[in-house]
């Protein structure tokens, strides 16, 4: 079980205007700019469940599965998954959780897809059985055997995001963190991904975790959905529960696509 | 430790394959470090033109003690140079990675650079350093032979400590500091003399600021039997504190990680 509560989060961001005068100046005095990029943010996730995570560039998604992650401290609010504070017990943390960052590769660039693998089995200390066996699954419906020997940096964006996804579940995690795995993808990998997605949730209950842009991911996969804008939780609710709100404001029909809705129901919360 | 070591190998394995990808720039690279081993030799014969007798010390006491702190340095180096590339980890955001794998920061930063070229002084190092201890003329009794392994020891943690500064560094700034490089390869360059040849002020900076001189001056002077004090052995082994001090900087810098945008 997931639970934040009351979590904040800011940063300082550095400003200046253009030109080398005023790189100089800022060389002694900077003006910093606090951003919030969470601020009281609170939900609960249970066991198995699939949460789709939506809200426009810079709303605070990628900060949430940071700190979730363990990856950032956040300055107040507790957060706690199954029972573990992320950034205090990371190292027991990290070893139950999968993430997978959709603009960065987790692959070593210049090596086969399968050298990448051992070395992860050696720093998760994956069991040389539990090993295999995930292997030759992820192997078989991610559809990698074609792929194993090939140098990461030679493969196609579909065929890296397999690869991807299959490195961060090796270690068999009970949790997933997906930071927008189908960015760039043609039709055909985002409905393997997706697919896969699917009946990982359904077949080993992952707990899965999903950011994206991409609301026909969030329509195929997801039934809750939490929108966050401006670091504040918006809606906690299905596609259904959106629609309405969506429509609540504006007299139009309800067949808009999901793209036309989110892009208004944005507009309409003021959080672009 | 033992499977942290060999994960660390494991790492370094892996680089040496992505080197090995691109064919040509790796035969080049084996080439170039076939070539510097015979520079070696070159070298030892120039520092014999260079090394001269200073303030008391002879010809091969001066090669004594480069060679140490030579072999001290390269052993550091080969083993922690992986922090120089901290900077570009931090700020291409690879650090999100680390920290969500179940092992150590440091060791992870540390397994994702090795240059070839680390090998090659390291041979040289080793060269120089076997030269430096037979043309030193020191009857080499337990407790000096103890003395130089604590300084090959306490210099490593030296050398390491400055290195894992450097990087602690780079979570504040993002920037790697070229200035820092005064402490490593500087401080090898100038410490081919025993440090009290620069004057009393140099003497105490490099005690009390950057303790080089513990694994430096203080037991050369036991190895040259100049004092008999038995506490001059174990000088070396007091850079725990600085490598223990540097520690705590990278800690604080890794609690204030503040990742990027995205």
């Amino acid at each position: 079980m997931i639970t934040m509560e009351n979590v904040c989060k800011s940063y300082k961001v550095a400003k200046r205007n253009a030109g080398m005068k005023e790189a100089c100046k800022a060389l002694f005095r900077r003006e910093t700019e606090t951003v919030k990029a969470l601020s009281d943010v609170s939900f609960t996730i249970n066991d198995s469940e699939m949460v789709g995570y939506i809200g426009p560039n810079g709303a605070g998604k990628s900060s949430t599965i940071k700190i979730l992650s363990g990856i950032l401290t956040p300055e107040s609010g507790n957060c706690l998954v199954d029972g573990r504070v992320p950034w205090k017990n990371r190292i027991e943390h990290v070893k139950r959780i999968g993430v997978v960052f959709g603009q960065r590769s987790q692959l070593w660039w210049d090596v086969p897809v399968i050298d990448s693998f051992e070395l992860l089995k050696d720093i998760y200390s994956i069991p040389k059985n539990e090993y295999i066996n995930n292997l030759e699954e992820l192997t078989g419906k991610l559809k990698l055997n074609e792929l194993l020997r090939t140098p990461v940096r030679q493969l196609s964006l579909g065929q890296r995001m397999r690869c991807e996804i299959a490195a961060s579940l090796l270690h068999s995690p009970k949790i997933l963190f997906l930071d927008e795995p189908t960015i760039g993808l043609d039709a055909v990998s985002k409905l393997a991904v997706r697919d896969f997605i699917m009946n990982l949730n359904k077949e080993h209950k992952t707990t899965i975790i999903l950011t994206t842009h991409d609301m026909q991911d969030i329509e195929a996969l997801t039934r809750r959905i939490i929108l966050i804008g401006k670091g504040r939780v918006l809606m906690d609710g299905t596609i259904d529960d959106m629609r309405r709100l969506a429509a609540s404001n504006e007299a139009s029909d309800a067949e808009k696509s999901l793209d036309k809705i989110v892009a208004a129901l944005y507009q309409q919360l003021n959080i672009l | 430790m033992k499977r942290g070591i060999s994960l660390y190998f494991h790492y370094i394995s892996v680089i040496i394959r992505s080197t090995m990808q691109y064919k040509m720039s790796f035969l080049l690279s084996i080439i170039g470090q076939f070539l510097i081993s015979f520079n070696v030799f070159l070298g030892i014969y120039f520092m014999f033109i260079r090394f001269n007798e200073v303030k008391g010390y002879t010809y091969s006491e001066v090669l004594l003690c480069f060679s140490i702190m030579l072999m001290e340095f390269s052993l550091a180096e080969c083993f922690a140079r992986g922090f120089d590339g901290f900077s570009s980890i931090v700020r291409n955001g690879e650090f999100d990675r680390i920290m969500v794998r179940p092992r150590s920061p440091i060791l992870q930063v540390l397994g994702s650079r090795f240059e070839l070229s680390r090998i090659g002084r390291m041979l040289q190092a080793v060269v120089m350093f076997v030269y430096g201890i037979t043309a030193s003329g020191i009857t080499w009794t337990l407790s000096r032979v103890i003395t130089v392994v604590f300084m090959l020891i306490g210099g490593t943690m030296l050398f390491t400590g400055i290195f894992m500064i450097y990087a602690a560094l780079c979570f504040f700034t993002l920037e790697g500091l070229e200035f820092m490089n005064v402490f490593t390869d500087g401080a090898r360059e100038y410490g081919k003399y025993p440090f009290d040849v620069y004057g009393k002020n140099i003497l105490r900076l490099c005690t009390f600021v950057v303790p080089y001189t513990l694994v430096q001056y203080y037991p050369l002077q036991y190895l040259l039997g100049r004092t008999e004090s038995p506490y001059y052995i174990i000088y070396p082994l007091g850079t725990v504190f600085f490598l223990a001090v540097c520690y705590g900087v990278w800690r604080y810098g890794l609690r204030h990680y503040k990742s990027n945008g995205s």
